[in-house]
């Protein structure tokens, strides 16, 4: 499936990359798993989405939870929890 | 006769406080209390000067997330207009940075559902601060106590299966 990926504030920065389009192998099925994919290309991409690192991330612009399922086409976003107001 | 509205504006430019408050209420004579917040930049933070506060946010989400917390602030109180207006880019110390606004007929439902939407905005809308200090840039880190804030509205915010809201 293809998805289009989006990094937010300190995350953005630290990895260097604001949006990229990617084609993700059959099984990375759900946002947790995703996590999982995108750690795994190693350096600052294990440091920065490590497992105890704080981060949401939202699928289609609505918050996600581990578990969410992706789906073709799906604008993902993933961000350090959020600071506003 | 109390007109059910809710606006959200995510801007650059700064906003009056009365003027937006005397066109959330314009007209709707239903209306017997008026909340409003505002929150601004102060000059210091965990210890350090601010001179600087850029807000970073996510377009598009951004917008969708604050219609989604006004629309739970709607299911849970009886409310004739919520106003949320929240503002990105580069401030400075005293500048404003957010304004809720809610009109309805009594106080205890604006009040509450003033707090439940900057609590709810706190923890859910796709907002960055990034700080200027003598130190140098940082972001923001998250507080727990803005998570505790949220959760005493209860933890999964999905609003069927809301308990009603105590009343005024």
């Amino acid at each position: 499936m293809n998805i289009t990926l989006l990094y937010f504030a300190a995350l953005r920065e630290v990895l260097g990359i604001e949006r990229e389009s990617v084609q993700l192998p059959a099984e990375v099925q759900t946002a947790v798993q995703l996590r999982a994919w995108l750690a795994g290309r190693g350096d600052v991409w294990s440091q920065a989405l490590a497992p105890g690192r704080a981060l949401r991330m939202a699928v289609n612009r609505k918050l996600a939870d581990p578990d969410t399922l992706l789906v073709e086409g799906a604008e993902v976003a993933v961000f350090p929890p959020v600071t506003g107001g | 006769m109390s007109v059910l509205r809710s606006v959200v504006r995510v801007q650059r430019d700064d906003f009056d406080l009365g003027l937006e408050v005397k066109a959330l209420r314009s007209g709707d004579t239903g209306v017997g209390a008026v909340a409003a917040f505002v929150g601004t930049v102060r000059d210091v933070n965990d210890g350090s000067g601010v001179s600087t506060l850029t807000l970073e946010h996510y377009p598009g989400m951004t917008e969708a997330a604050l219609e989604e917390i006004a629309g739970q602030a709607h299911a849970r109180w009886r409310l004739n207009a919520t106003l949320i207006i929240h503002r990105f880019g580069e401030l400075q110390p005293t500048d404003q940075i957010v304004m809720v606004g809610v009109t309805s007929a009594h106080r205890g439902d604006a009040f509450a559902a003033c707090e439940f939407i900057m609590d709810f905005l706190k923890t859910r809308a796709p907002f960055w601060k990034k700080e200027q200090t003598p130190q140098g840039a940082r972001w923001v880190d998250a507080r727990s106590t803005d998570d505790e804030a949220a959760a005493r509205w209860g933890a999964e915010p999905q609003a069927a299966g809301l308990p009603p809201a105590q009343g005024r």
